[in-house]
């Protein structure tokens, strides 16, 4: 199935990214060729295999579940394109 | 003795240690060279204070004997280490302003070992790139032109500041990241070296993510001992990264023997390409020679599953990208572009400040995560990463190293291959398997195009087997002789 401009603006809504109506036709064909294009991986045969999930097969270690961090608000805040009383300010999300 | 710019890192460290210069005459030549190639875009942020007090510091630690394996060699590194109270933007608009409150474990580890920042280099925005084109701060100049023609070239990507400004004598190495060649492209498109660890060796702790199952810091350098010696400050583990080896890092200088006698070295057939240009196929070849004279085995190997690398790596690295960079919101740092909801916030946030490939690769990876197609792209590529990782196992059941090219072509002019990715895609044919496998590669500088530009041959190790990589890397090396340089 071709990727269509309607699935464009689903995955951007997805995805959070504004993208103007005027683009989607192109954008559409832009990722429809991608798309197409990793398609070909259909012809390996991936029945008998486990799908690898990262570089190294180890077991991820584990630490005590104590603080190791913290009390460090203030650094954090320190690129907050807007703060105030020590949270971030968004725009009004409950009425 | 030559210029203090011409010195490679194990060079100014016999110098500092003789007394012959100090770090602060080593570095304030840096400074001015970094200055005068302002035409080349190589820095996004240049340091040059901040690069004078640690060279004074490091003069302060000599003069009482405490020099660290790096005390007092200025380096430049790649815009995605955060570096704490310096301007990090990953190359993007997004993260306009961002100065991180931490060090990332890498440039930590540089710090500790005495090297001295001179400042941020340029890259491709969040390191998606084979060119340096899709950087916010503009593109980079290759130090390096075709003969009798002066248009200006790309330097690689997406690690392009950093091999720029190695190559062009204003930096004596730079930090790099990999993630499907962004290292060994831009060393091999500028004739520098260039090393891509073991997937596990350096901490990815502080740095930008992208992909990050993918994801590895490495040095970039004028000769294989320097990346010996910067890769050994570079590595290590660190709980900060769960991925992160708890494995003693070797001693790499000692490594580097010389002797390859009875080494067995693979040569796979699915890395000579269809419609390869003859100069890679007759360098490669030259390769072998190299190596088989130094008392190498040559060995014909088979990693039948290459053709799927480039499809695998451009699911893979856009599904795990999509992911990383949903924290960029308007919120917490960078940009902000206001909207009438929160859900507008980000969406204006987003569109302004991700660049055309960057949030074509987020909608991608958006796209093979979503539901529906998790199991067609997704998972599909992760099984075929499998094979293509057991390709490489079964491989080194038979050879020690694998020897190919770095790159199918030499460095390329600014603007080409932006109007079809998959063109840009393809610059990573040869070293894209190597990050999905999670192997060690090494781009080592081993002749000139016709047209005059630098060319380089890969060698792909077995997993934390760094070693042999620097060693045959450096055999390489001295058989090629490479001593061209940029005019």
């Amino acid at each position: 199935m071709p990727l269509d401009r309607k699935t464009v603006a689903h995955i951007a809504t997805l995805a959070r990214i504004k993208v103007p109506e005027s683009d989607l036709d192109a954008m559409a064909k832009e990722l429809d060729t991608i798309i197409h294009w990793v398609e070909q991986l259909g012809e390996v045969d991936t029945s008998k295999v486990e799908p690898m999930t990262g570089a190294v097969r180890v077991t991820l270690p584990r630490r005590k579940d104590e603080i190791t961090d913290g009390n460090c608000r203030d650094k954090i805040l320190a690129n907050a394109p807007e703060q105030a009383h020590g949270f971030f300010l968004v725009p009004k999300v409950v009425e | 003795m030559p210029a203090l710019t011409d010195l490679t890192i194990a060079g100014a460290l016999d110098g500092l240690s003789k007394k012959q210069f100090s770090s602060t005459e080593l570095t304030t030549a840096h400074v001015k060279a970094v200055e005068a190639a302002r035409t080349l875009n190589a820095f996004v942020t240049e340091t040059p204070d901040k690069a004078m007090t640690m060279a004074a510091a490091s003069d302060a630690r000599r003069a009482k004997g405490e020099a660290g394996l790096l005390d007092g060699v200025p380096l430049a590194i790649k815009d995605l280490f955060c570096t704490e109270g310096v301007l990090t933007t990953a190359g993007s608009h997004i993260l306009d302003g961002f100065k991180p409150t931490y060090e990332s474990t890498v440039t930590a580890n540089l710090w500790k070992a005495g090297a001295v920042m001179l400042g941020k280099v340029n890259m491709d925005e969040f390191a998606m790139g084979s060119s340096n084109m899709t950087s916010h701060y503009g593109y980079v100049n290759n130090p390096w032109t075709r003969k009798g023609d002066n248009r200006p070239l790309v330097p690689g990507g997406s690690s392009g500041g950093s091999a720029a400004a190695v190559a062009a004598r204003i930096a004596l190495g730079a930090t790099g990241t990999d993630t499907g060649g962004s290292i060994r492209q831009p060393a091999a498109f500028t004739g520098i070296v260039g090393i891509k660890p073991t997937y596990g060796r350096c901490s990815r702790w502080g740095i930008v993510a992208f992909a990050s199952s993918l994801d590895q810091a490495g040095p970039m350098t004028r000769t294989v001992e320097d990346a010996a010696i910067m890769l050994q400050a570079m590595a290590g583990h660190d709980p900060k990264d769960s991925t992160s080896v708890n494995a003693p890092v070797p001693d790499y200088r000692k490594a580097l023997t010389g002797n390859i006698k009875g080494l067995k070295v693979g040569i796979p057939k699915e890395y000579r390409l269809d419609g390869m240009a003859p100069e890679i196929d007759k360098l490669w070849a030259e390769g072998v020679e190299w190596l088989k004279r130094a008392g190498a085995e040559i060995v014909d190997i088979s990693l039948p599953h290459t053709k799927y690398a480039l499809p695998t790596y451009y699911i893979i690295a856009p599904a795990e990208a999509s992911s990383n960079l949903a924290r960029y919101d308007g919120v917490r740092f960078g940009l902000r572009v206001p909207g009438d909801s929160l859900d507008a916030q980000y969406e204006n946030t987003r569109a302004a400040g991700f660049g055309k490939e960057v949030r074509r690769r987020i909608l991608i990876g958006t796209y093979v995560l979503s539901a529906g197609y998790y199991d067609a792209y997704y998972l599909k590529a992760q099984k075929v990463r499998a094979l293509i990782a057991n390709d490489f196992t079964e491989a080194f059941k038979k050879v020690d190293i694998i020897l190919t090219p770095s790159t199918p072509s030499a460095a390329f002019a600014a603007g080409e291959k932006m109007d079809d990715p998959i063109a840009m895609y393809l610059n990573d044919v040869f070293t894209v398997t190597v990050n999905l496998a999670g192997l060690p590669g090494i781009s080592v500088p081993a002749g000139l195009s016709a047209e005059g530009l630098p060319l380089g041959l890969q060698l792909i190790g077995k997993a934390f087997d760094e070693e042999t990589v620097l060693k045959v890397g450096q055999v390489l090396e001295k058989s090629a002789n490479f001593t061209a340089r940029p005019q």
